[in-house]
């Protein structure tokens, strides 16, 4: 009983929970459970939060028993990367230096998350301040791939995938500044989707690049994702940047998908990103997308090869204007309001204070990442760095502009790689970033992207990135679903894991 | 902006050697980063890749390209002037490092002998 319900997704939970078929607390106990039973060497969350998860699901339990109405997704268990900020739970975002911080406030989305009756577990582990493709990155230890627990979850939200991937949650909610839900989707064979940048609030999220941060949902289906997204996004007074429009109808666009028919839907496979120019991508990768668009073809959609030119210039662009971003945000990081403090013998000045407390809680790469953006705004490399990777950006949203004027949704694999092993790449940044290769312009120009399962290569997952114009977000939904319906599930290949 | 005419480097191309030592140490100062001996050799190394690597942003020819700094660009956005509540003090404070009669407490900022 406890075995399957953990196995279940959200929609089928939230179904029974409402039928009174089963209990939220037993949902919850059922999680729970799991988390203890293989936690310990998967290591998705940083902390659980067992009274709080209980807590609120015998809120959903006492509420049903009343007659009240429940949100759709009342009394599903979800699990919060640890970037999120929540009232009176540990939020560390994977640094040393915001360790045993407990935050006064709760971000917009986990407000939303707890108003809609979904229960918290926990937060997650990531790279530290999401600054990273594997999870390596965090200070508390690295997350293991569910699917071989010698290899990465992908990054920087590995917690939060793994756990979805290894059944502690049915749902999980990541941020994604260049491909930070989509990867980690991708490489442990579940769903996670980028929304329009705007339209899920960043208040509350510990920002790294605040033109390009975004947070959206992970699911082991497409719909799970969709019901999920549905509850954190919407317009945020709060946060200044919050478009307001409403949320896109992402749920019926799933629905839809999942009947199959991709008639006049067309679909523009990128040159750029493993169409014709293709080096660097893993063979089994390239075969995985090979198929997936000729399951794309079978449902009915046109395919045909468009021409992206700039995308080749994503990852230079990105990697001075998120450094940038980071140099800058991360300045709030100062020893004086909150956080870690070293070094304040009486002696010391403000200022070696707060140098030595950097020094002391940041990691390596937040510490080149926050180097490289001083050095790219610095006055005598401004126009030449961060001034021309601007130009670039804007050449890059020009490139998507004209192909969606040929196709409806853009795709590519979301990764070239399948999940490599922790301590293969952590040595070489550059070797680390390329992961990000075709997530990252989908970031730079706040455009929706999802990754969906595609198959397997050498056992592993390969994800199917479907990318669609700025607030059509439902048109990944609604292909994602239709291919997802078309294909073989590949995470009911996943190893058990030994508990 | 901070200035860093300092730095050794003069111009943008994909060829390494433009970050030694001193650099870092600059930019390390810079970024208040008390980094160690052994990191200014290893991040010498490693931002002279990673910069040489973004440096290829000079061979797209955007000379008349406005640049983007948002990808949904918004402006004047505002919200009624109202009076709302804010954080308790002893909320904020609590997550302080130091407090001191019911505000953050700092290390000095001004030396003796000023």
């Amino acid at each position: 009983m406890t075995g399957e319900l953990t196995r279940s997704g959200a929609a089928d939970l939230a179904a029974r929970i409402a039928s009174g078929e089963v209990s939220a607390v037993e949902v919850t106990q059922a999680h729970l459970d799991r988390i203890a039973a293989v936690d310990g060497s998967i290591h998705a969350f940083l902390h659980v939060d067992t009274e709080g998860a209980l807590g609120a699901a015998k809120a959903v339990d006492a509420l049903r028993a009343s007659g009240g109405p429940l949100s759709p997704l009342a009394g599903v268990p979800l699990a919060m990367k640890d970037v999120v900020v929540t009232q009176g739970l540990p939020t560390t975002a994977g640094s040393k230096i915001l360790e045993r911080w407990q935050p006064p406030y709760d971000a917009t989305i986990a407000r939303r998350v707890k108003d809609a009756g979904i229960v918290m577990l926990g937060k997650t582990n990531m790279d530290e301040f999401a600054m990273g493709s594997s999870t390596e990155n965090s200070a508390y230890g690295p997350t293991h791939n569910p699917w071989d627990l010698s290899r990465i979850p992908g990054g920087s939200s590995g917690g939060s995938s793994a756990a979805v991937a290894a059944f502690e949650a049915p749902l999980a909610i990541g941020t994604d500044t260049g491909g930070s839900i989509r990867q980690p989707a991708a490489v442990t064979g579940i769903v996670g989707h980028k929304p329009t940048y705007g339209t899920v609030s960043r208040y509350g999220l510990i920002a790294f690049s605040s033109s390009l941060d975004q947070a959206g949902p992970f699911g082991r289906t497409v719909l799970d994702a969709a019901l999920l997204h549905e509850v954190i996004g919407g317009h945020d007074p709060a946060d200044s940047t919050s478009l307001p429009q409403p949320v896109a109808p992402v749920v019926a666009a799933a629905r839809e998908g999942a009947r199959g028919d991709l008639k006049s839907v067309r679909v523009g496979v990128v040159r750029e990103l493993g169409g014709q120019d293709s080096t660097g991508y893993q063979a089994g990768v390239l075969a995985s997308f090979e198929s997936a668009v000729g399951s794309l073809r079978d449902l009915g959609a046109e395919v045909v090869e468009v021409s992206c030119p700039h995308f080749g210039y994503a990852l230079a662009a990105y990697y001075l204007i998120a450094p940038s971003e980071a140099s800058s945000n991360l300045a709030r990081f100062d020893g004086v309001r909150y956080g870690l403090r070293v070094g304040d013998d009486g002696v010391n000045s403000l200022e070696e204070v707060m140098s030595l407390t950097r020094e002391a809680g940041f990691g390596p790469e937040v510490k080149r990442r926050i180097m490289i953006g001083t050095y790219a705004l610095s006055s005598g490399y401004y126009e030449a760095y961060y001034g021309q990777a601007q130009k670039v950006r804007t050449l890059i949203s020009r490139d998507f502009a004209a192909a969606f004027e040929r196709v409806d949704v853009l795709v590519s694999p979301t990764s070239p790689f399948v999940a490599f092993g922790i301590g293969e790449r952590i040595d070489d940044p550059m070797a680390m970033y390329v992961n990000d290769l075709c997530t990252l312009p989908a970031s730079l120009a706040g455009t929706p992207a999802i990754s969906v399962p595609s198959g397997l290569s050498e056992g592993l997952p390969v994800g199917l990135q479907i990318m669609a114009p700025a607030l059509a977000d439902e048109r990944c939904y609604r292909v994602a679903a239709a291919f997802e319906a078309a294909v073989e599930p590949v995470l009911s290949s996943i190893p058990e894991l030994v508990a | 902006m901070p200035d860093a005419t300092e730095l050794s480097g003069s111009s943008v191309s994909s060829a390494g050697g433009r970050i030694g030592r001193d650099d870092v140490a600059h930019l390390a100062r810079l970024a208040r980063l008390a980094v160690t001996e052994q990191e200014l050799d290893v991040f010498a190394g490693q931002l002279d890749v990673i910069l040489g690597s973004v440096a290829r942003v000079s061979e797209v020819a955007a000379g008349d390209i406005p640049p983007t700094s948002h990808a949904v660009p918004m402006t004047n956005v505002f919200r009624p002037d109202e009076l709302r509540p804010c954080l308790p003090r002893e909320a904020v404070l609590a997550a302080a490092p130091d407090v001191e009669d019911n505000k953050f407490r700092v290390p000095r900022i001004l030396s003796e002998e000023v």
